[in-house]
């Protein structure tokens, strides 16, 4: 046995073989590709949703539609102020033209009742903004509602 | 690069939230139909701009913390003992589950202040979702044995029927407090 260690002294450092690096990378990539989503707005309001325990996943991306609301993020609110602002796609709006949004979003979609909408609103909103959403929500018979939240465990 | 690009680009949050339903608009031809509801089934549940609750029933009136509502929800949707204050039972005929003795005229009537904050609004529907769903729970694993989320549609369809979740929103009133 003693033989056999000794004569492994005498060897040189073998190279490693990096021949499979590129598919490795490339499976990164590709898991990467599947289980993320893009990004589709900039945000300019600032949330941090709250925590539930009662969740539910929201299925089907392609009928959901997102508005948020919170105070604009910290580089607009110097123009913009502090208080609460109602985002729908790229920009701030007013409760109003949710139905319009509601509209916009619903003309690509396959089956239009299945339309989702996804309220991501901070903790410290006033319910007043939330309710004044919910209220054109119903008019514009988008009925079917999420509030955005995270796990507490 | 197309790595990083991706990296970058991307978001992995997955989405996750309470789902709810809001009820039709009202038609304009209708005539306000007041809908009367006996007083017994009705459990208010008022958050002011504070956030802070008040939950009114037959039985109770007085301010609680939010970690006995799930409770009071639960004991008042139930209604066990069949209690005069309580929900009214009545028999109903549910496939699957043949006659039952069900509360299925109850009311929960959560109410917001416009300044109420968001957080304390959700907390209350998040612990009523929750009543909701531990009673329906509590008769799918009495009546066959497994949880709810395990059950076929059309078990589910029938548990639903012994606990429908009657959660009205009234419009939101100002009782004091900021706008």
């Amino acid at each position: 046995m003693a033989a056999g260690f000794k004569r492994k002294e005498g060897r040189e450092m073998v190279e490693m073989n990096t021949s499979s690096l590129p598919d490795l990378i490339f499976t990164i990539l590709f898991f990467f590709m599947m289980v993320t989503t893009m990004r589709e707005v900039t945000l300019k309001v600032k949330f941090t949703v709250p925590q539930g325990t009662e969740l539910e996943k929201l299925e089907k991306k392609s009928a959901v539609s997102f508005i948020y609301v919170g105070p604009p993020t910290d580089q607009l609110r110097a123009q913009m102020g502090s208080g609460t602002r109602i985002q729908l796609n790229d920009r701030y709006a007013e409760p109003r033209e949710v139905m319009d949004f509601v509209a916009a979003e619903r003309q690509g979609m396959r089956n239009e009742a299945d339309q989702i909408i996804s309220i991501k609103a901070d903790q410290g909103t006033q319910m007043g903004y939330i309710t004044d959403i919910k209220e054109v929500l119903r008019k514009s018979w988008a009925l079917r509602l999420n509030y955005s939240a995270s796990r507490r465990n | 690069m197309l790595l990083i690009f991706f990296l970058v680009t991307t978001s992995m949050d997955t989405d996750m939230g309470l789902a709810r339903r809001l009820p039709q608009p009202p038609d304009p031809d209708q005539e306000d139909a007041q809908v009367d509801i006996k007083s017994r089934n009705i459990m208010y549940v008022r958050l002011n701009a504070a956030g802070q609750l008040w939950v009114k029933d037959e039985t109770f009136n007085d301010y609680v913390d939010i970690s006995v509502l799930r409770q009071r929800a639960k004991d008042f949707v139930r209604n066990e003992q069949n209690y005069s204050k309580w929900p009214e039972k009545h028999v109903k005929n549910i496939d699957l589950l043949g006659r039952c003795f069900v509360t299925d005229k109850h009311v929960i009537s959560v109410q917001t202040d416009r300044g109420t904050p968001y957080n304390a609004y959700f907390q209350v529907q998040n612990e009523l979702v929750a009543a909701y769903s531990e009673l329906r729970n509590e008769i799918s694993k009495e009546k066959f044995h497994r949880e709810y989320q395990y059950l076929s549609d059309d078990e589910k369809k029938a548990i639903r029927e012994y606990y429908p979740q009657n959660i009205s929103e009234a419009e939101p009133k100002k009782y004091g407090g900021t706008q």
